[in-house]
């Protein structure tokens, strides 16, 4: 396709656009270039410790600094991430158990089972939940999630502890794992439902009927036909709501129960993130004078990006590439509803 | 053959599904009903007007200097992500080659996967450290507004994808220049979807608070207008951090600003939701 006509004209439009069109290009570059660069000194310092090990101290800082292979470093000073990452994986993961059945079904009544103003006012209401700031969640799970799991979800579960150890307590305040996992996997439910919702709604009529035809019941079209057809847009979705479990700081700050040095053992075991941990950890570390714990945060910061830019790119390809195929078998006729699809699914 | 077991089962899973998924959705239903109903509850049970004018000093007081400061970052952050979002959206949707486009499309779709304190983190590093900025307005607006620019892009691609490229070849065959073309014709025409996207980016700027932490810092004074060295206030902040205080004056101040977050997003939302359905008609 050729653009626009050759003018003097488009050069400088073009130009102009263009350079903006290149700012975030150039900001994720400069994201990721700042942190790397920021957390050399750390990783030479650590090397793999930085992953495998749990203790993460900042040292003295007001006292000696030595050095380690040549580098500055507050004396005791240790960063060890381990125990940020299984809280970020464990409680990001949990999350997504909860929340891919429920965010599934919700898709799926929302595509097939509603129609006009319902259908309109339930897509509307689950997409709010997305657009809610994160410390007004946070502050909901606090106010209402922390004690419903202390005083009734924890004495139920924590009776079956004797059997099965990850449910034993303590449970101590009801802030810990369970309840940043609550809270996560309601901030990633409406990502996973409206993305869903609109590449079950891209199902061509066509495979539909033709399952109705076979004799399927509603349910077995939904199940046999429609949820295979966007079997790749699907992970992709489930991708893309990781990937916010994973980068999510203020929720998971106020409710997790800012574990350090610990793993957690249990459901009610307190947990911090990779991300809760940098905005936890930043005002000690500026009072560090060598510098060394804002380099270590910044490696911190770095697993972060890489982490949660991987999976929602690798996601976003995904629903690209089962939305263009859906694209490709839909043509302009199927936007109107037959009569066997709206009954068959009303 | 007949399988009267079989039919049975199927019979019955087809109600059991349905209605699983109904059970589904009205969870989550309830659980927005619940955040909503309870800092509204709580937000309106400890709300004095006063708050409106009287600034924050130690844990209690009002959220002036919180409420100024928020419309004060949003205001530049929306600024400064709008002109280059809208700007990189007509590029992509009418004049980039196909394969620019899909370069700065992926971009985008990196930007918006960077978490918010990553951003946050890089714009203390960069802005306050390195520039020597300090804590003050600017770097808060420029941390928002690498979140909010992906967004305003998609928004205008989108918004233009929907007109399609015939209009745009149309106004061309009838004698538009191409500057014409972009301005009056394609940015008139998105200007619903444009306007829509820019107001939900509005409301993510009013909302965060992660990438707030150390740029924009805090301060109980309201703001003086100043871009640079000064830190700001914002009401996020305040529900943040007086929760954890143990005073029932902090957590009332907490409550309220939850309750003006929730208020202000949702208006800005539902001005957005309205901007859009009027464009598609």
């Amino acid at each position: 396709m050729k653009p626009v006509p050759k003018r003097p004209w488009v050069g400088a439009a073009s130009l102009l656009l263009g350079g903006a069109a290149t700012l975030p290009v150039l900001l994720s570059l400069l994201l990721l270039g700042v942190l790397a660069v920021d957390a050399v000194p750390a990783v030479r310092v650590m090397g793999w410790h930085l992953v495998t090990d749990s203790t993460w101290d900042l040292g003295n800082l007001y006292g000696a600094t030595t050095h380690v292979r040549g580098v500055p470093v507050p004396t005791g000073a240790h960063y060890g991430a381990l125990p940020f990452l299984v809280g970020t994986l464990w409680s990001s993961a949990l999350a997504m158990l909860v929340a891919v059945p429920v965010a599934t079904r919700a898709a799926i009544l929302t595509a097939y089972g509603l129609r006009g103003r319902w259908q309109r006012m339930a897509a509307v209401l689950i997409d709010l939940i997305a657009g809610l700031p994160s410390v007004v969640i946070g502050l909901w799970g606090l106010l209402v999630l922390v004690p419903f799991i202390q005083n009734t979800a924890a004495p139920v579960l924590t009776r079956l502890g004797r059997w099965i150890p990850w449910l034993d307590g303590p449970v101590t305040s009801g802030m810990g794992l369970l309840a940043a996992t609550l809270v996560l996997a309601l901030m990633v439910t409406p990502v996973i439902t409206s993305t869903l919702r609109e590449l079950l709604a891209q199902v061509p009529a066509e495979i539909r009927e033709a399952g109705f035809a076979a004799g399927l019941t509603s349910w077995e079209v939904v199940r046999l036909v429609c949820l295979p057809a966007v079997r790749s847009g699907r992970v992709g979705a489930v991708a893309l709501g990781w990937g916010r479990a994973i980068g999510e700081t203020m929720a998971v700050l106020m409710v997790g129960g800012n574990a350090a040095n610990v793993l957690p053992t249990t459901l009610f075991s307190p947990i911090s993130t990779v991300a809760a941990s940098v905005a936890e950890q930043l005002d000690a570390a500026l009072t560090d004078p060598t510098g060394m714990a804002l380099h270590a945060l910044s490696a911190l910061a770095l697993v972060l990006m890489v982490i949660s830019v991987g999976t929602s790119t690798l996601s976003r390809l995904l629903v690209r590439r089962s939305a263009q195929f859906r694209h490709a078998a839909q043509s302009p006729e199927d936007e109107e509803v037959s009569p066997w699809t709206s009954r068959a699914s009303a | 053959m007949d399988f009267p077991r079989l039919r049975l089962m199927r019979r019955l899973r087809d109600p059991l599904g349905w209605g699983i998924s109904v059970l589904s959705t009205v969870l989550v239903l309830a659980a927005l009903a619940s955040i909503i109903g309870n800092i509204l509850l709580r937000g309106l049970a400890s709300f004095r007007l006063s708050v409106f004018w009287t600034v924050t000093h130690g844990v209690a007081g009002g959220l002036e200097n919180a409420i100024l400061g928020t419309l004060w970052l949003a205001l530049w952050s929306t600024l400064l992500s709008a002109v280059p979002g809208v700007a990189a959206g007509l590029y992509c949707a009418w004049l980039a080659p196909p394969r620019w486009a899909g370069a700065i499309r992926f971009a985008c779709e990196v930007l918006s996967g960077v978490p918010s304190i990553v951003i946050g983190y890089v714009g203390y590093t960069v802005l306050v450290l390195g520039f020597g900025w300090g804590f003050c307005t600017l770097a808060g607006a420029i941390a928002l507004a690498a979140i909010q620019l992906p967004y305003i892009t998609r928004a205008t691609d989108a918004g233009l994808a929907q007109l399609g490229t015939d209009v745009r070849d149309g106004a061309l065959a009838a004698g538009l220049t191409p500057g014409q073309t972009v301005l009056r014709v394609g940015l008139r025409a998105a200007a619903p979807a444009v306007l829509s996207g820019t107001l939900l980016a509005a409301a993510i700027a009013v909302g965060e608070t992660a990438p707030l932490l150390f740029t924009a810092g805090w301060s109980p004074l309201v703001p003086d207008g100043s871009l640079l060295h000064h830190p700001v206030g914002y009401l996020t902040y305040v529900a943040w951090s007086y929760i954890e205080q143990p005073y029932p004056a902090a957590h009332a101040l907490a409550y309220n600003a939850a309750l003006l977050l929730l208020v202000l997003v949702l208006v800005l939302q539902v001005a957005a939701r309205g901007l859009a359905r009027r464009g598609l008609r």
